[in-house]
């Protein structure tokens, strides 16, 4: 990992404790590198996150490829956030990145572009979950966004995390972050960023569409089928056991006052 | 006198497979009380556990075709390794009702009455409970004939437990279908055991 400078970003939240970075780097979910949440950390060692490039195409009047340190040499902003898995556990992650609202504006989205498509790198040569016995994902990973999603300020694209480049478990070398929803939206090692005027196929939507939705706004009023939404555990607050009880989740994932417009008149409990 | 010895060192053995059987329990409760049970502690000792429920369920269904196929009778200690299962699916509820939930009445209703998941699981406790409760000499002479019925309960609450292990994931995990597998080849036998022989049927 590289030290990353990065200005503390406007929209952090407040008063926010992040995770111990221990924690942020060592209990995640990655399928690409196994199904525990320790394999990432264990299993990413051969991952090579460079040379990189993201390709931007589709419906935009300046198509582009961006080397990974064209994105690094960005102006880079720390964001402070909540991450909800849709598992019912949180961390708090302070990430560096850019808004991609800021890298689309650059390839001219046409007026026929609705959606943004996000497709993640296949090399099951370094990434030992994309063989195995059973398929659990059809790769590449792939997750989409309304065009109005991606351009809300809050979305970034992450390079960093605690003031570094991201470590390979973590997404390296650039991951999508969209706070008010679960985790599982926040598809990493991006290779393709395609704008388009269909709403794209995403991952956990094709594996199982009546558990996981499209929008997958964090929402505690919609349960998953096998567990309540409601509340959180939260990660790494140390103490064992008997370190930190449940926590209420919040409508989009405490965003609410910044996004909830996005969805009105929808019914999220249909659009979940 | 041989058979007094025997019967005392039976004795001395069950005493073992109790004492043995909970490390597991004791362990992983001392490494989450102090912090040594990863970033996830609740979640990752209230799952040790049902796995735990669903080895000891399985050991205990091995003993019958163990003794039937190789001769080894175990069948003395059958009772101890059932009641290891009992115990640790009274665990590995009560680590889900206080250290998960806090005792949350309102999610606790929820989960059991409307999640299929969560209802099998529940399902095989109930009937675990029910064969730990009448595993005791008393039960087993107050009951009779009936005890026998009562206490084949025990592979519908295998096949909860199994169905309930493979759904508790996001993904279906070759590890969790592998567990299925075995039940399924316990049931199996016990199936193929109980078909009266007959023979071949005379080609039509």
């Amino acid at each position: 990992a590289v030290d990353l400078a990065a200005q503390p970003g406007p929209l952090s939240g407040e008063g926010l404790k992040p995770t111990p970075l221990r924690d942020v780097t060592h209990y995640n979910n990655f399928y690409e590198f196994g199904l525990e949440k320790t394999d990432p950390a264990e299993r990413s060692g051969d991952f090579h996150p460079r040379p990189w490039t993201v390709r931007v195409e589709g419906m935009v009047a300046k198509p582009r490829t961006y080397d990974i340190d064209a994105l690094l040499g960005r102006k880079l902003e720390e964001r402070i956030y909540r991450m909800r898995c849709v598992e019912a556990w949180s961390m708090v992650i302070p990430w560096i990145g850019f808004a991609l609202r800021d890298l689309l504006a650059e390839v001219e989205p046409l007026g026929s572009a609705k959606y943004v498509a996000f497709e993640s790198v296949v090399r099951p040569s370094e990434m030992p979950g994309q063989g195995g016995v059973l398929p659990v994902l059809d790769w590449p990973y792939v997750e989409g966004l309304r065009l109005d999603e991606a351009m809300h300020p809050l979305t970034i694209l992450a390079v960093g995390l605690y003031g570094q480049t991201l470590p390979n478990q973590n997404g390296a070398p650039v991951r999508l972050v969209v706070p008010w929803k679960y985790g599982f939206k926040g598809i990493k090692s991006i290779v393709r960023i395609r704008l388009t005027d269909r709403q794209p196929r995403t991952s956990w939507n094709v594996r199982a569409p009546d558990e996981y939705g499209f929008y997958a706004n964090v929402n505690p009023a919609v349960d998953h089928p096998r567990w309540s939404q409601a509340s959180e555990r939260p990660i790494g607050a140390g103490g064992g056991f008997f370190g930190a009880s449940r926590q209420l989740t919040l409508p989009f994932n405490g965003y609410g006052e910044q996004v909830a417009g996005l969805y009105a008149g929808m019914d999220l409990r249909r659009d979940f | 006198m041989m058979a007094a010895r025997r019967g005392r060192s039976a004795g001395l053995i069950r005493l073992a497979l109790y004492g043995i059987g909970l490390v597991p329990a004791v362990v992983s409760f001392v490494l989450g009380a102090t912090n040594r049970l990863g970033a996830d502690p609740v979640n990752t000792f209230e799952r040790t556990l049902g796995l735990w429920a669903l080895r000891f369920l399985i050991l205990s269904l091995c003993i019958t075709p163990l003794r039937d196929l190789t001769g080894v009778n175990l069948v003395r200690y059958r009772r101890a390794v059932g009641l290891l299962a009992f115990w640790y699916a009274l665990f590995h509820l009560s680590a889900y009702v206080a250290l998960d939930q806090g005792f949350d009445l309102h999610t606790l209703l929820a989960d059991v009455t409307t999640r299929p998941f969560i209802i099998l699981g529940m399902v095989a406790f109930t009937i675990l409970s029910a064969l730990a409760a009448t595993s005791n000499g008393w039960a087993i002479r107050r009951l009779g004939r009936r005890w026998k019925a009562l206490h084949r309960w025990v592979y519908a609450a295998a096949i909860c437990a199994a169905i309930h292990f493979i759904l508790s994931f996001k993904v279906i995990r070759v590890e969790t279908l592998l567990y299925g597998l075995v039940v399924a080849a316990l049931l199996a036998f016990r199936v193929y055991r109980a078909a009266p022989r007959r023979a071949k049927a005379p080609p039509v």
